[in-house]
């Protein structure tokens, strides 16, 4: 994987002073190490900007800041040997970039803002009025592709091809559109998990104040998959209409099942795998009929799969069927393969540890970079930048050229300026008019007190 | 509230003679009420909560429960002087929060309780008596206006018929977190933040609001209770309303008495004799598969602790099985911790609770999971094989299965507890370790009357 790396540089990446036909070997024999990472964090780990995100506009330039904010936040390390540091604070950035260059984490997470310095959290009671528990957290999701592996076939577990990732495609778009359209969220970021995945912060104020009755009641919104391995068929859908939602919805899932799911996992190819489906028709006298024109194995123009599916459907939805459940079942079928799943627990709940942006998968050496929802069926895992490629670029440099890296004019380029340009900035600009208008509000309350 | 001597009898003040219609206990009334009549009224109210209670766990459905209140209330809470029946229901309340304030689980406990109370009490009452309730809530929430409607009709319709009901004409535009039962359940349209709530649907945002507010007031009773209240009744109310809470909640089982310990080599043992169905199966799956998710542990673990196992056993249990599949090192890095949390060793020391059988039976397993109730998340089939191998058959069988058709997952374990040992079990079960205690009490008396 790492060989790939080194050819496949990007046309529009400008590495300053390389020429052509010029290229002493800089290439980098593992994926990962902790001399690597101690690299990443001395020079290309974005500290200033993950600092601004999480003080949310409490800069101390305005009289309405809250100077105690960012040291509510809670951090965590995990260490090379899995050694675990929870409960991390810092009162500055620089505290936290000594930090992060000297313990030199593995994996970095980010917690909510509590009541108190987390540090201090075991000065506080645990019930009555002085107490230490989460005040603030973005709401957040983690959708692993690991989780589909029941319905899909093409890999397993931690792996990825490009036959599957677009189930995160289909998950990105539903979610992203629910939270923008139905819920108003606007300051969201997705961020690639760096292995398998993909993960979402909804930054909005009105997010970060959502309790954990009100994120569960998001999250069920959101949900459709009832039932575990022991059941055959995990969606059922009642009512004469969808919810618009569901609607809205159900279009990007058949859209994908149809055009491309079937095919790219052979769903209908294969006996075992179109038995699962068949499992899921109520209807003995239909899964027989289709069992029958399938044991056939004639040939035909047109992908097998395609034909299959459109025999499947046309018997379920032809208007002889009169029961609901039967011709509802082709969009349970299609909800059942493709339809996200989330993972429910890391959304429900404030005090949830969720990895940070820019930090670096140990598996793969992938940086977990953030991307823009709206190109996310461009989006290509393979092709997101590595640690070892990172360090090439930085060995590519031509001598003299020390000090600060232009994040800009590497291969992290791109996530770096959508992170910048389309999420942080309008996300502080909108802080920045909350508190000044907060602040407002309460000078003119405590001038009204006064004139007695 | 005035608390007087017995010979006096308790008067309403004029003001609160109005139209028989739900109190909604914003303020302390202006009534005199007997010491006798403080217990008294509390503790038939107590009777309608744990009424509510019991009613929940059996899975009761919203009709279903309707009624049940109605019963409840005629049961408990008349008075043989009419114009007596409000007071009764105010003063009960007040005093039931001076009881339920004074921890975290008893104030989750009663607000749960009360707000349930509340929701069905509004939806028995008559269309003029809502409509004057929500007056008195003052909600600031508008409907739209006609325009507004004619634009979303056709969404608004769709939602409708999703939930197989009619559509209304009036809606009311509120932000989507206050109906959060609403939105989890999508009964409800939104958009761009706001939840578009039918006039049907109001009990929804009524029930949020009558939440805050008892959530809030519990806190300042709270607060007045140990500063001041406490000390002062010491005498005379403070005996009563300590010991009116623990009369009437069911033992939360989270320090195990009776048994003492339970050891390690025990434990086969004793699963396949005195384990519920739910655990026996997590306990099987765990000696299967040597590892189990998240939600597995939770629910076994703390069983288990309820049942007596001390943390070094069931440290010791837990690595025996995971250290078969991710080997010893990997379980005290990564699973040690969540066990130890369980016991209140680790985080911010809460000493968690066994799970109750509400709990259990309204947990969501998704796909990989083994936890919840097994007779609602299983297939028929593997239910019955568990169950044959339990020692159920032939009739019993049928019973329980008849039991789970109908959703009456808690009676299905009843019967089953019965068949199993041979005796009843009246009182019904509610609680795995409530089951676990007594299949031991049956069996020991039995070794008991065998011995001599």
């Amino acid at each position: 994987m790492v060989r790939e790396e080194a050819e496949n540089t990007r046309e529009d990446m400008v590495i300053d002073g390389v020429e052509n036909g010029h290229k002493p070997n800089y290439e980098i024999p593992d994926e990962f190490n902790s001399n690597y990472l101690k690299t990443y964090y001395d020079k290309f780990f974005p500290f200033a900007e993950m600092f601004k995100w999480m003080s949310y506009g409490n800069d101390r330039k305005h009289p309405g800041c809250d100077a105690s904010y960012f040291g509510r936040r809670e951090f965590s390390f995990t260490l090379e040997n899995d050694i675990y540091m929870r409960f991390q604070s810092f009162n500055k950035a620089e505290e936290l970039e000594k930090a992060i260059k000297y313990q030199c984490p593995f994996k970095i997470d980010i917690g909510p803002v509590y009541s108190v310095d987390p540090k201090k959290r075991n000065s506080y009671a645990q019930s009555g009025d002085n107490v230490f528990r989460p005040v603030e957290r973005e709401l957040v999701f983690d959708i692993d592709i690991s989780d589909y592996d029941d319905v899909r076939f093409c890999c397993k577990g931690a792996d990825v091809c490009s036959a599957c990732w677009p189930l995160m495609t289909v998950a990105i778009k539903i979610i992203d559109t629910a939270l923008r359209e139905d819920f108003g969220f606007n300051h969201i970021l997705w961020v690639y998990s760096g292995r398998r995945g993909v993960h979402c912060w909804v930054c909005d104020g009105k997010a970060r104040w959502l309790d954990d009755g009100q994120r569960a009641a998001i999250v069920n919104y959101l949900h459709i998959h009832k039932g575990n391995e022991h059941s055959i068929k995990k969606v059922t859908l009642v009512g004469q209409t969808f919810h618009p939602f569901m609607g809205r919805s159900a279009e990007v899932v058949k859209e994908f099942f149809e055009e491309k799911f079937v095919l790219n996992q052979n769903l209908f190819s294969d006996e075992d795998r179109y038995e699962k489906i068949l499992e899921m028709i109520p209807d003995e006298s239909i899964t027989s009929e289709l069992r029958g024109k399938w044991q056939d194995k004639k040939r035909s123009r047109d992908d097998i799969n395609v034909v299959r599916w459109g025999q499947l459907k046309h018997l379920l939805q032809s208007g002889k069927q009169k029961m609901l459940g039967v011709r509802r079942c082709v969009e349970e079928i299609m909800f059942t393969f493709t339809y996200p799943r989330l993972d429910l627990e890391v959304s429900k709940h404030m005090n949830h540890l969720l990895k940070a942006p820019f930090c670096i998968h140990p598996k793969t050496g992938r940086v977990c970079v953030p991307f823009d929802p709206k190109h996310c069926e461009d989006f290509d895992p393979s092709s997101v930048p590595t640690l070892s490629r990172l360090l090439e670029e930085l060995n590519m440099r031509p001598l003299g050229s020390g000090g600060e890296i232009n994040l800009e004019n590497t291969s992290l380029g791109e996530s770096y300026r959508y992170f910048k340009s389309s999420f942080l900035q309008p996300l502080l600009k909108s802080c920045k008019e909350d508190i000044e208008n907060a602040h407002a509000a309460k000078v003119q309350q405590s001038s009204n007190s006064l004139s007695w | 509230m005035e608390i007087i001597g017995s010979r006096r009898k308790s008067f309403l003040s004029p003001a609160s003679d109005a139209a028989p219609t739900i109190p909604i206990y914003r303020s302390a009334p202006e009534l005199e009420v007997r010491l006798e009549d403080f217990e008294l009224y509390a503790v038939h109210r107590l009777r309608v909560l744990k009424g509510i209670s019991d009613a929940l766990s059996r899975g009761k459905k919203p009709n279903e429960m309707e009624n049940v209140v109605k019963e409840l209330l005629k049961v408990h809470m008349s008075h043989p002087e009419a114009s007596q029946v409000m007071s009764k229901d105010i003063i009960s309340h007040f005093v039931l929060r001076l009881v339920y304030c004074r921890e975290e689980e008893l104030r989750k406990w009663f607000l749960s309780m009360e707000t349930t109370l509340f929701r069905y009490r509004f939806l028995l009452e008559t269309s003029e008596a809502q409509i004057a309730l929500m007056a008195e809530f003052d909600l600031p929430y508008k409907i739209i206006t006609n325009a507004e409607y004619e634009n979303l009709k056709d969404k608004l319709n769709k939602v409708a018929r999703s939930m197989n009901s009619s559509a209304d004409t009036i809606y009311y535009k509120a932000p989507f977190e206050k109906v959060p039962d609403l939105v989890a359940r999508r009964e409800v349209f939104i958009m761009k933040g706001y939840a578009y709530v039918a006039r049907s649907q109001v009990v929804s945002l009524l029930v949020t609001h009558y939440r805050s507010h008892l959530s809030k007031a519990l806190i300042l009773t709270n607060r007045k209770w140990t500063s001041m209240i406490r000390e002062q009744e010491k005498d005379r109310l403070t005996p009563i309303v300590e010991a009116l809470s623990t009369s009437y909640l069911g033992p939360d089982y989270s320090q195990p008495k009776d048994f003492g310990e339970i050891s390690l080599r025990d434990i086969d043992q004793i699963a396949r004799s005195s384990f519920p169905l739910c655990m026996r199966y997590l306990f099987e799956k765990i000696k299967e598969d040597h590892h189990l998710k998240h939600g597995g542990r939770m629910q076994l673990g703390l069983f288990l602790k309820g049942v007596g196992l001390k943390l070094d056993d069931a440290l010791a249990f837990w690595k025996s099985e995971f250290s078969k599949k991710v080997g010893a090192e990997r379980f005290d890095k990564e699973y040690a911790y969540g066990i130890r949390h369980n016991y209140g060793k680790e985080g911010k020391r809460t000493d968690y609770t066994p799970y109750s059988c509400q709990k259990i039976i309204s947990s969501t397993p998704g796909v990989g999971d083994h936890h919840g109730c097994p007779y609602r998340h299983l297939r028929e089939e593997n239910l019955r094989a568990a169950l044959n191998n339990m020692g159920v058959a032939n009739r019993a069988l049928e019973d329980v299965m008849d039991k789970v058709r109908n959703k009456h997952y808690q009676l299905a374990c009843t019967l089953t507890f019965e068949a199993v040992h041979g005796a009843s079990c009246d009182q019904g079960i509610n609680h795995p370790n409530q089951y676990y205690s007594d299949s031991k009490t049956i069996l020991e008396s039995r070794n008991n009357s065998k011995g001599t």
